[in-house]
Protein backbone atom coordinates (compact mmCIF):
# COMPACT_ATOMS: atom_id res chain seq x y z
CA UNK A 1 0.00 0.00 0.00
CA UNK A 2 1.22 3.14 -1.09
CA UNK A 3 1.74 5.88 1.84
CA UNK A 4 -0.61 8.12 0.53
CA UNK A 5 -3.41 5.39 0.40
CA UNK A 6 -2.30 4.45 3.91
CA UNK A 7 -2.94 7.99 4.65
CA UNK A 8 -6.59 7.96 3.61
CA UNK A 9 -7.43 4.37 5.01
CA UNK A 10 -6.03 5.59 8.69
CA UNK A 11 -8.18 9.26 8.35
CA UNK A 12 -11.49 7.35 7.68
CA UNK A 13 -10.70 4.54 10.23
CA UNK A 14 -10.56 7.81 12.28
CA UNK A 15 -13.95 9.38 10.76
CA UNK A 16 -15.33 6.00 11.80
CA UNK A 17 -14.94 6.31 15.63
CA UNK A 18 -15.56 10.44 15.20
CA UNK A 19 -19.01 9.41 13.64
CA UNK A 20 -19.40 6.65 16.26
CA UNK A 21 -18.99 8.58 18.58
CA UNK A 22 -21.70 11.22 17.16
CA UNK A 23 -24.10 8.28 17.03
CA UNK A 24 -23.69 7.32 20.86
CA UNK A 25 -25.20 10.76 21.48
CA UNK A 26 -28.11 11.23 18.77
CA UNK A 27 -28.85 7.62 19.96
CA UNK A 28 -30.46 10.25 22.64
CA UNK A 29 -32.07 11.59 20.52
CA UNK A 30 -29.32 14.70 21.18
CA UNK A 31 -26.95 16.18 18.48
CA UNK A 32 -23.07 16.89 19.76
CA UNK A 33 -21.42 19.32 17.62
CA UNK A 34 -18.76 19.25 20.53
CA UNK A 35 -16.90 16.11 19.52
CA UNK A 36 -13.79 17.47 17.94
CA UNK A 37 -13.43 19.05 21.40
CA UNK A 38 -13.39 15.69 23.06
CA UNK A 39 -11.12 14.48 20.47
CA UNK A 40 -9.10 17.39 21.17
CA UNK A 41 -9.05 16.34 25.12
CA UNK A 42 -7.85 12.43 23.52
CA UNK A 43 -5.13 13.43 21.57
CA UNK A 44 -3.26 16.10 23.59
CA UNK A 45 -3.62 14.05 27.04
CA UNK A 46 -2.64 10.84 25.41
CA UNK A 47 0.28 13.02 23.35
CA UNK A 48 1.48 14.44 25.96
CA UNK A 49 1.81 11.01 28.51
CA UNK A 50 3.62 9.23 25.48
CA UNK A 51 5.87 11.79 24.50
CA UNK A 52 7.09 13.33 28.08
CA UNK A 53 6.03 10.86 30.73
CA UNK A 54 7.60 7.96 28.37
CA UNK A 55 4.22 6.41 28.59
CA UNK A 56 3.27 3.13 26.34
CA UNK A 57 0.49 4.11 23.67
CA UNK A 58 -2.18 1.66 24.75
CA UNK A 59 -2.48 3.14 28.40
CA UNK A 60 -1.94 6.45 26.95
CA UNK A 61 -4.86 5.84 24.57
CA UNK A 62 -7.28 4.99 27.77
CA UNK A 63 -6.14 7.79 30.12
CA UNK A 64 -6.70 9.79 27.19
CA UNK A 65 -10.13 8.68 26.21
CA UNK A 66 -11.01 8.76 30.18
CA UNK A 67 -10.00 12.09 30.56
CA UNK A 68 -12.47 13.51 27.53
CA UNK A 69 -15.05 11.20 28.96
CA UNK A 70 -14.61 12.51 32.33
CA UNK A 71 -14.87 15.93 31.24
CA UNK A 72 -18.08 15.03 28.93
CA UNK A 73 -19.52 14.14 32.06
CA UNK A 74 -19.20 16.86 34.44
CA UNK A 75 -20.51 19.35 31.36
CA UNK A 76 -22.92 17.00 30.50
CA UNK A 77 -24.80 17.00 34.15
CA UNK A 78 -25.47 20.93 32.67
CA UNK A 79 -25.76 21.08 29.33
CA UNK A 80 -28.13 17.54 29.52
CA UNK A 81 -31.02 19.92 30.93
CA UNK A 82 -30.66 21.73 27.44
CA UNK A 83 -32.79 20.07 24.50
CA UNK A 84 -32.90 20.53 20.48
CA UNK A 85 -31.31 23.04 19.29
CA UNK A 86 -30.02 24.87 22.84
CA UNK A 87 -27.94 21.31 23.51
CA UNK A 88 -26.51 21.84 19.94
CA UNK A 89 -25.38 25.42 20.37
CA UNK A 90 -24.25 24.86 24.41
CA UNK A 91 -21.88 21.28 23.02
CA UNK A 92 -20.83 23.75 20.22
CA UNK A 93 -19.36 26.17 22.96
CA UNK A 94 -17.77 23.90 24.72
CA UNK A 95 -16.06 22.36 21.76
CA UNK A 96 -14.50 26.19 20.88
CA UNK A 97 -13.34 26.21 24.22
CA UNK A 98 -11.66 23.32 24.23
CA UNK A 99 -10.15 24.48 21.03
CA UNK A 100 -9.18 27.65 22.16
CA UNK A 101 -7.93 25.97 25.58
CA UNK A 102 -5.39 24.29 23.28
CA UNK A 103 -4.47 27.06 21.40
CA UNK A 104 -3.19 29.12 24.16
CA UNK A 105 -2.20 25.80 27.01
CA UNK A 106 1.82 26.25 26.65
CA UNK A 107 2.70 23.20 28.56
CA UNK A 108 1.10 21.55 25.17
CA UNK A 109 2.81 23.74 23.06
CA UNK A 110 0.21 26.31 22.46
CA UNK A 111 -0.37 28.03 19.14
CA UNK A 112 2.87 25.86 17.76
CA UNK A 113 1.10 22.87 18.42
CA UNK A 114 2.36 19.51 19.83
CA UNK A 115 5.02 17.55 18.10
CA UNK A 116 6.59 14.03 18.57
CA UNK A 117 3.38 11.14 19.07
CA UNK A 118 4.29 8.31 17.07
CA UNK A 119 3.47 4.48 17.16
CA UNK A 120 -0.04 4.76 15.83
CA UNK A 121 -0.61 1.58 13.14
CA UNK A 122 -3.68 0.86 11.03
CA UNK A 123 -4.02 -2.58 12.63
CA UNK A 124 -4.39 -0.47 15.49
CA UNK A 125 -6.70 2.15 14.37
CA UNK A 126 -9.00 -0.84 12.70
CA UNK A 127 -8.96 -3.11 15.56
CA UNK A 128 -10.86 0.09 17.80
CA UNK A 129 -13.01 0.47 14.64
CA UNK A 130 -13.83 -3.34 15.22
CA UNK A 131 -13.97 -3.79 18.39
CA UNK A 132 -16.56 -0.88 18.47
CA UNK A 133 -18.36 -2.17 15.60
CA UNK A 134 -18.93 -5.09 17.80
CA UNK A 135 -20.04 -3.05 21.32
CA UNK A 136 -22.40 -1.51 19.23
CA UNK A 137 -23.97 -4.11 17.11
CA UNK A 138 -24.20 -6.18 20.62
CA UNK A 139 -26.09 -2.54 21.87
CA UNK A 140 -28.44 -2.69 19.37
CA UNK A 141 -29.57 -6.11 20.00
CA UNK A 142 -29.75 -5.96 23.88
CA UNK A 143 -32.24 -4.81 26.59
CA UNK A 144 -30.25 -1.76 26.78
CA UNK A 145 -30.31 -0.84 23.25
CA UNK A 146 -34.40 -1.21 23.16
CA UNK A 147 -34.62 1.44 26.35
CA UNK A 148 -32.18 3.94 24.01
CA UNK A 149 -34.98 3.50 21.10
CA UNK A 150 -37.90 3.77 23.68
CA UNK A 151 -35.95 7.04 24.56
CA UNK A 152 -35.57 8.51 21.25
CA UNK A 153 -38.65 7.32 20.07
CA UNK A 154 -40.57 9.19 23.15
CA UNK A 155 -38.65 10.46 25.94
CA UNK A 156 -41.30 11.51 28.19
CA UNK A 157 -43.25 7.71 27.39
CA UNK A 158 -40.03 6.25 28.23
CA UNK A 159 -40.19 7.50 31.50
CA UNK A 160 -43.58 5.67 32.15
CA UNK A 161 -42.16 2.32 31.48
CA UNK A 162 -40.06 3.14 34.39
CA UNK A 163 -36.37 4.40 32.26
CA UNK A 164 -34.05 6.70 34.12
CA UNK A 165 -33.82 8.93 31.22
CA UNK A 166 -31.14 11.16 32.57
CA UNK A 167 -28.98 8.13 33.27
CA UNK A 168 -29.23 7.16 29.87
CA UNK A 169 -28.49 9.93 27.99
CA UNK A 170 -25.83 11.03 30.42
CA UNK A 171 -24.38 7.61 30.36
CA UNK A 172 -24.45 7.76 26.27
CA UNK A 173 -23.52 11.31 26.42
CA UNK A 174 -20.27 9.70 28.22
CA UNK A 175 -19.98 6.87 26.08
CA UNK A 176 -19.60 9.49 22.76
CA UNK A 177 -16.56 11.47 24.40
CA UNK A 178 -14.98 8.76 24.97
CA UNK A 179 -14.54 7.36 21.89
CA UNK A 180 -13.98 10.74 20.64
CA UNK A 181 -11.08 10.44 22.43
CA UNK A 182 -9.94 7.44 21.71
CA UNK A 183 -10.23 8.90 17.91
CA UNK A 184 -8.36 12.12 19.06
CA UNK A 185 -5.44 9.87 20.74
CA UNK A 186 -5.27 7.72 17.38
CA UNK A 187 -5.28 10.78 15.16
CA UNK A 188 -2.38 12.63 17.07
CA UNK A 189 0.24 8.97 17.25
CA UNK A 190 -0.64 8.44 13.36
CA UNK A 191 0.29 12.26 12.07
CA UNK A 192 3.13 12.61 14.53
CA UNK A 193 1.89 16.40 14.95
CA UNK A 194 -1.01 17.90 16.33
CA UNK A 195 -2.42 21.70 16.31
CA UNK A 196 -5.82 23.34 17.74
CA UNK A 197 -6.62 24.06 14.69
CA UNK A 198 -6.95 20.06 13.67
CA UNK A 199 -9.94 20.31 16.11
CA UNK A 200 -11.80 22.42 14.79
CA UNK A 201 -15.84 22.98 14.16
CA UNK A 202 -15.79 21.91 10.85
CA UNK A 203 -14.58 18.32 12.05
CA UNK A 204 -17.22 17.91 14.52
CA UNK A 205 -19.66 19.04 11.14
CA UNK A 206 -18.21 16.28 9.31
CA UNK A 207 -18.73 13.66 11.44
CA UNK A 208 -22.32 14.56 12.12
CA UNK A 209 -23.16 14.54 8.46
CA UNK A 210 -21.32 10.96 8.05
CA UNK A 211 -24.07 9.90 10.88
CA UNK A 212 -27.04 11.75 9.34
CA UNK A 213 -25.96 10.71 5.52
CA UNK A 214 -25.32 7.09 6.61
CA UNK A 215 -28.70 6.66 7.99
CA UNK A 216 -28.87 7.52 11.55
CA UNK A 217 -31.46 4.91 12.65
CA UNK A 218 -28.08 2.55 13.22
CA UNK A 219 -24.83 2.46 13.70
CA UNK A 220 -23.83 0.85 10.52
CA UNK A 221 -25.37 3.70 8.99
CA UNK A 222 -22.66 5.97 10.84
CA UNK A 223 -19.74 3.49 9.42
CA UNK A 224 -20.52 3.41 6.02
CA UNK A 225 -21.15 6.81 5.77
CA UNK A 226 -18.06 7.67 7.80
CA UNK A 227 -16.60 5.37 4.33
CA UNK A 228 -18.00 6.48 1.89
CA UNK A 229 -17.49 10.44 2.88
CA UNK A 230 -13.64 9.75 3.66
CA UNK A 231 -12.87 8.36 -0.30
CA UNK A 232 -15.20 10.27 -2.15
CA UNK A 233 -12.95 13.43 -1.91
CA UNK A 234 -10.07 11.44 -2.90
CA UNK A 235 -11.90 10.12 -5.68
CA UNK A 236 -13.15 13.06 -6.89
CA UNK A 237 -9.25 13.93 -7.38
CA UNK A 238 -9.32 14.08 -10.46
CA UNK A 239 -11.66 17.34 -11.01
CA UNK A 240 -9.01 19.27 -9.77
CA UNK A 241 -9.78 22.59 -8.67
CA UNK A 242 -13.83 21.59 -8.72
CA UNK A 243 -13.10 18.26 -6.58
CA UNK A 244 -14.87 20.15 -3.42
CA UNK A 245 -17.61 21.77 -5.54
CA UNK A 246 -18.73 18.33 -6.94
CA UNK A 247 -18.31 16.82 -3.31
CA UNK A 248 -20.97 19.61 -2.03
CA UNK A 249 -23.03 19.09 -4.85
CA UNK A 250 -23.10 15.31 -4.16
CA UNK A 251 -24.28 16.23 -0.40
CA UNK A 252 -27.06 18.10 -1.95
CA UNK A 253 -28.20 15.07 -4.12
CA UNK A 254 -27.89 13.06 -1.33
CA UNK A 255 -30.26 15.34 1.19
CA UNK A 256 -32.71 15.67 -1.80
CA UNK A 257 -32.54 11.58 -3.05
CA UNK A 258 -31.97 9.87 0.11
CA UNK A 259 -33.10 12.24 3.10
CA UNK A 260 -32.91 9.43 5.63
CA UNK A 261 -29.97 8.42 5.41
CA UNK A 262 -28.13 5.32 2.94
CA UNK A 263 -28.97 2.77 5.30
CA UNK A 264 -32.14 2.42 7.34
CA UNK A 265 -33.00 -0.53 10.16
CA UNK A 266 -35.15 -2.31 7.66
CA UNK A 267 -32.32 -2.87 5.42
CA UNK A 268 -30.04 -3.97 8.46
CA UNK A 269 -32.58 -6.39 9.83
CA UNK A 270 -32.84 -7.60 6.00
CA UNK A 271 -29.62 -8.46 5.82
CA UNK A 272 -29.53 -9.97 9.09
CA UNK A 273 -32.17 -12.44 8.34
CA UNK A 274 -30.60 -13.00 5.27
CA UNK A 275 -26.65 -14.32 6.78
CA UNK A 276 -28.72 -15.76 9.03
CA UNK A 277 -30.61 -17.80 6.69
CA UNK A 278 -27.17 -18.93 5.03
CA UNK A 279 -25.84 -20.48 8.32
CA UNK A 280 -28.88 -21.86 9.36
CA UNK A 281 -28.55 -23.86 5.75
CA UNK A 282 -25.34 -24.24 6.32
CA UNK A 283 -26.09 -26.44 9.76
CA UNK A 284 -28.60 -28.44 8.05
CA UNK B 1 -54.54 2.19 47.88
CA UNK B 2 -54.73 5.82 46.02
CA UNK B 3 -55.51 8.50 47.46
CA UNK B 4 -55.66 11.84 46.76
CA UNK B 5 -56.27 14.59 49.16
CA UNK B 6 -57.16 18.38 48.17
CA UNK B 7 -55.09 18.19 45.22
CA UNK B 8 -55.21 21.79 43.44
CA UNK B 9 -53.18 22.11 40.09
CA UNK B 10 -52.87 25.44 38.80
CA UNK B 11 -51.29 26.42 35.19
CA UNK B 12 -50.82 30.09 35.50
CA UNK B 13 -53.84 31.80 36.06
CA UNK B 14 -55.79 28.92 35.14
CA UNK B 15 -56.86 26.64 37.99
CA UNK B 16 -57.12 23.22 36.36
CA UNK B 17 -58.43 21.20 39.37
CA UNK B 18 -59.38 22.49 42.86
CA UNK B 19 -59.36 20.86 45.82
CA UNK B 20 -59.85 16.99 44.60
CA UNK B 21 -59.94 14.45 46.79
CA UNK B 22 -60.85 10.60 46.50
CA UNK B 23 -59.73 7.13 47.01
CA UNK B 24 -58.97 4.55 44.74
CA UNK B 25 -59.61 0.97 46.98
CA UNK B 26 -57.29 -2.30 45.60
CA UNK B 27 -59.08 -4.36 42.44
CA UNK B 28 -61.71 -1.63 41.70
CA UNK B 29 -62.21 -0.32 38.63
CA UNK B 30 -62.16 3.37 39.47
CA UNK B 31 -64.34 5.68 36.83
CA UNK B 32 -63.17 9.41 36.24
CA UNK B 33 -65.77 10.91 34.08
CA UNK B 34 -66.53 14.55 33.38
CA UNK B 35 -67.00 16.68 30.15
CA UNK B 36 -63.86 17.51 27.68
CA UNK B 37 -61.43 20.13 29.52
CA UNK B 38 -62.41 18.80 33.18
CA UNK B 39 -59.49 18.24 34.30
CA UNK B 40 -58.82 14.61 34.22
CA UNK B 41 -55.81 13.94 31.96
CA UNK B 42 -54.52 16.81 33.66
CA UNK B 43 -55.06 14.89 37.47
CA UNK B 44 -53.44 11.25 35.27
CA UNK B 45 -50.12 13.56 35.11
CA UNK B 46 -50.39 14.69 38.38
CA UNK B 47 -50.49 10.71 39.38
CA UNK B 48 -47.73 9.48 36.80
CA UNK B 49 -45.38 12.47 37.94
CA UNK B 50 -45.43 14.42 34.39
CA UNK B 51 -46.94 17.59 36.25
CA UNK B 52 -45.91 18.65 39.60
CA UNK B 53 -49.20 19.70 41.68
CA UNK B 54 -49.86 23.13 42.95
CA UNK B 55 -50.97 21.95 46.66
CA UNK B 56 -52.22 18.58 47.82
CA UNK B 57 -50.67 15.26 48.50
CA UNK B 58 -51.22 12.31 46.28
CA UNK B 59 -50.16 8.60 48.08
CA UNK B 60 -49.72 4.92 46.52
CA UNK B 61 -49.15 2.47 49.12
CA UNK B 62 -48.11 4.32 51.60
CA UNK B 63 -45.44 6.46 49.05
CA UNK B 64 -45.93 10.54 48.07
CA UNK B 65 -46.14 10.48 44.80
CA UNK B 66 -46.13 14.38 44.38
CA UNK B 67 -42.33 14.29 45.01
CA UNK B 68 -41.36 11.72 42.91
CA UNK B 69 -40.12 11.84 39.32
CA UNK B 70 -42.13 9.71 37.03
CA UNK B 71 -39.79 6.87 35.88
CA UNK B 72 -39.82 6.27 40.11
CA UNK B 73 -43.57 6.14 40.28
CA UNK B 74 -43.35 3.49 37.36
CA UNK B 75 -41.34 1.17 39.44
CA UNK B 76 -43.61 1.60 42.11
CA UNK B 77 -46.40 0.03 40.24
CA UNK B 78 -48.30 2.94 38.82
CA UNK B 79 -48.68 2.18 34.27
CA UNK B 80 -50.77 4.39 32.11
CA UNK B 81 -51.85 4.63 28.51
CA UNK B 82 -52.44 8.01 26.62
CA UNK B 83 -55.56 9.52 25.03
CA UNK B 84 -53.58 10.61 21.46
CA UNK B 85 -52.07 7.24 21.39
CA UNK B 86 -48.34 7.14 21.96
CA UNK B 87 -46.69 3.64 20.60
CA UNK B 88 -42.96 3.40 20.31
CA UNK B 89 -43.32 4.18 16.75
CA UNK B 90 -39.54 2.88 15.39
CA UNK B 91 -40.36 -0.74 17.24
CA UNK B 92 -41.85 -3.67 16.36
CA UNK B 93 -45.41 -5.16 18.17
CA UNK B 94 -43.70 -7.23 20.56
CA UNK B 95 -40.31 -5.03 21.21
CA UNK B 96 -42.93 -2.37 22.06
CA UNK B 97 -43.93 -4.92 24.88
CA UNK B 98 -40.82 -6.23 25.71
CA UNK B 99 -38.90 -2.79 26.26
CA UNK B 100 -41.53 -2.03 29.23
CA UNK B 101 -40.02 -5.39 31.39
CA UNK B 102 -36.63 -4.06 30.94
CA UNK B 103 -37.36 -2.62 35.01
CA UNK B 104 -37.75 -5.91 35.82
CA UNK B 105 -34.89 -7.48 33.63
CA UNK B 106 -31.78 -7.16 33.53
CA UNK B 107 -31.06 -4.41 31.06
CA UNK B 108 -27.99 -2.41 32.09
CA UNK B 109 -24.36 -2.57 30.16
CA UNK B 110 -24.88 -6.12 31.29
CA UNK B 111 -27.45 -7.01 28.94
CA UNK B 112 -25.78 -6.95 26.05
CA UNK B 113 -23.62 -10.07 26.66
CA UNK B 114 -26.52 -11.98 27.99
CA UNK B 115 -27.67 -14.36 24.90
CA UNK B 116 -29.48 -16.74 26.75
CA UNK B 117 -31.24 -17.25 30.10
CA UNK B 118 -33.62 -19.21 31.81
CA UNK B 119 -35.24 -15.78 33.12
CA UNK B 120 -35.05 -14.10 29.36
CA UNK B 121 -37.29 -16.93 28.68
CA UNK B 122 -39.54 -16.58 30.88
CA UNK B 123 -40.01 -12.97 29.85
CA UNK B 124 -40.19 -14.28 26.15
CA UNK B 125 -43.32 -16.46 27.36
CA UNK B 126 -44.84 -13.45 29.02
CA UNK B 127 -44.94 -10.90 26.33
CA UNK B 128 -46.40 -13.59 23.75
CA UNK B 129 -48.89 -14.18 26.42
CA UNK B 130 -49.59 -10.63 27.00
CA UNK B 131 -49.83 -10.26 23.22
CA UNK B 132 -52.55 -13.48 22.94
CA UNK B 133 -54.52 -11.85 26.30
CA UNK B 134 -54.74 -8.60 23.90
CA UNK B 135 -55.61 -10.49 20.04
CA UNK B 136 -51.95 -8.74 18.69
CA UNK B 137 -50.16 -12.43 18.74
CA UNK B 138 -50.04 -12.91 14.73
CA UNK B 139 -48.80 -9.66 14.57
CA UNK B 140 -46.69 -9.21 16.65
CA UNK B 141 -43.76 -8.70 13.94
CA UNK B 142 -45.13 -6.19 12.31
CA UNK B 143 -44.46 -2.27 12.77
CA UNK B 144 -46.15 -0.79 15.94
CA UNK B 145 -47.44 2.23 14.06
CA UNK B 146 -48.79 -0.01 11.13
CA UNK B 147 -51.33 -1.42 13.35
CA UNK B 148 -55.11 -0.51 12.66
CA UNK B 149 -56.21 2.13 15.66
CA UNK B 150 -57.97 -0.28 18.11
CA UNK B 151 -54.86 -2.77 17.79
CA UNK B 152 -52.78 0.29 18.52
CA UNK B 153 -54.92 1.24 21.74
CA UNK B 154 -54.79 -2.92 22.88
CA UNK B 155 -51.06 -2.67 22.09
CA UNK B 156 -50.57 0.47 24.59
CA UNK B 157 -52.49 -1.67 27.27
CA UNK B 158 -50.11 -4.41 26.60
CA UNK B 159 -47.25 -2.20 26.77
CA UNK B 160 -48.67 -0.80 30.55
CA UNK B 161 -48.89 -4.53 31.82
CA UNK B 162 -45.83 -5.75 31.03
CA UNK B 163 -44.46 -3.15 33.26
CA UNK B 164 -46.74 -5.95 36.16
CA UNK B 165 -47.97 -2.65 37.56
CA UNK B 166 -50.54 -2.95 40.71
CA UNK B 167 -52.63 0.20 39.34
CA UNK B 168 -53.35 0.64 35.45
CA UNK B 169 -54.55 4.04 34.79
CA UNK B 170 -56.25 4.33 31.33
CA UNK B 171 -56.84 7.58 29.60
CA UNK B 172 -59.79 7.76 27.35
CA UNK B 173 -59.17 3.36 26.24
CA UNK B 174 -62.70 3.58 24.22
CA UNK B 175 -62.20 6.64 22.17
CA UNK B 176 -63.05 6.60 18.60
CA UNK B 177 -63.68 3.18 18.88
CA UNK B 178 -66.86 1.85 17.49
CA UNK B 179 -69.83 -0.36 19.40
CA UNK B 180 -68.27 -4.00 19.07
CA UNK B 181 -64.72 -2.63 19.75
CA UNK B 182 -65.53 -0.52 22.91
CA UNK B 183 -67.50 -3.82 23.85
CA UNK B 184 -64.20 -6.14 23.68
CA UNK B 185 -62.04 -3.52 25.32
CA UNK B 186 -64.26 -3.16 28.37
CA UNK B 187 -64.38 -6.88 28.71
CA UNK B 188 -60.66 -7.37 28.73
CA UNK B 189 -60.82 -4.08 31.09
CA UNK B 190 -62.47 -6.62 33.70
CA UNK B 191 -59.77 -9.25 32.91
CA UNK B 192 -57.17 -7.36 33.72
CA UNK B 193 -58.99 -6.44 37.13
CA UNK B 194 -59.28 -9.98 37.36
CA UNK B 195 -56.17 -10.64 37.22
CA UNK B 196 -55.43 -8.55 40.20
CA UNK B 197 -54.69 -5.26 39.32
CA UNK B 198 -56.74 -2.05 40.42
CA UNK B 199 -57.99 -0.04 37.05
CA UNK B 200 -58.10 3.64 37.11
CA UNK B 201 -60.25 4.57 33.80
CA UNK B 202 -61.35 8.12 32.15
CA UNK B 203 -63.66 8.69 29.93
CA UNK B 204 -65.99 11.46 28.81
CA UNK B 205 -68.66 9.13 27.65
CA UNK B 206 -70.53 8.32 30.64
CA UNK B 207 -72.80 4.78 28.99
CA UNK B 208 -69.18 3.50 28.75
CA UNK B 209 -68.20 3.05 32.14
CA UNK B 210 -71.85 2.48 33.98
CA UNK B 211 -71.06 -1.16 33.03
CA UNK B 212 -68.04 -1.95 34.63
CA UNK B 213 -67.35 0.13 37.09
CA UNK B 214 -67.16 -0.21 40.60
CA UNK B 215 -66.96 3.34 41.56
CA UNK B 216 -67.39 6.72 39.78
CA UNK B 217 -65.68 10.20 40.60
CA UNK B 218 -67.49 12.69 38.18
CA UNK B 219 -65.32 15.82 37.38
CA UNK B 220 -66.45 19.30 35.68
CA UNK B 221 -64.54 22.40 35.35
CA UNK B 222 -61.54 21.27 38.06
CA UNK B 223 -64.16 20.18 40.51
CA UNK B 224 -65.15 17.19 41.95
CA UNK B 225 -68.69 17.54 41.95
CA UNK B 226 -69.92 13.35 43.20
CA UNK B 227 -69.00 10.57 43.82
CA UNK B 228 -70.57 6.98 44.26
CA UNK B 229 -71.57 3.91 42.77
CA UNK B 230 -72.54 4.10 38.92
CA UNK B 231 -76.58 3.94 40.23
CA UNK B 232 -76.15 6.80 42.69
CA UNK B 233 -73.92 8.85 39.82
CA UNK B 234 -76.78 8.58 37.56
CA UNK B 235 -79.41 10.16 39.52
CA UNK B 236 -77.19 12.91 40.87
CA UNK B 237 -78.84 16.18 39.61
CA UNK B 238 -75.22 17.80 40.03
CA UNK B 239 -73.73 15.06 37.10
CA UNK B 240 -76.97 15.67 35.12
CA UNK B 241 -76.43 19.14 35.03
CA UNK B 242 -73.10 19.24 34.17
CA UNK B 243 -73.56 16.99 31.19
CA UNK B 244 -76.85 18.33 29.85
CA UNK B 245 -77.37 21.96 31.56
CA UNK B 246 -79.62 23.67 33.70
CA UNK B 247 -83.43 23.12 33.20
CA UNK B 248 -85.36 26.12 32.98
CA UNK B 249 -87.86 26.92 35.26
Amino acid sequence: MSVYTQGVVALMGINILMALSVYAIIMTDQVSLGNAGFMAIGAYTSAYLTVKMGMPIFPALIIGALTSSFIGFLIGIPLLRLEGLYFVMGTFGFGEVARTFFMNFEPTGGAYGFRGPVGATLPMIYGWVLALILFFWLLSHSRLGRSLDALRDDHEVARTIGLNVTVLKLGLFWLGSFVAGIAGGLYAHYMFYIESGNFHILVSAMAILYVILGGMYTFWGSVLGAVIFSILPEALRFMEDWRLSLYGAVLVLMMIFRPSGIISRQIVRNIEDWIGGIFRKASV
Amino acid sequence: MLEISEVTKNFGGLRALNDISFQVDEKQIYGLIGPNGAGKTTLFNLITGFLPATEGSIRFLGNELTRLRAHKIAKLGVARTFQNIRLFGTMTVEENVMVAQNIRARSGITSLVQFFSAKEKRFRDEVNELLNRMGLWEKRKEQSLSLAYGAQRRLEIARALALEPKLLLLDEPAAGMNEAETEDLLERVQEIRDMGKTVLLIEHDMSVVMGICDYVAVLNFGELIAQGTPDEIQASEAVIEAYLGREEG
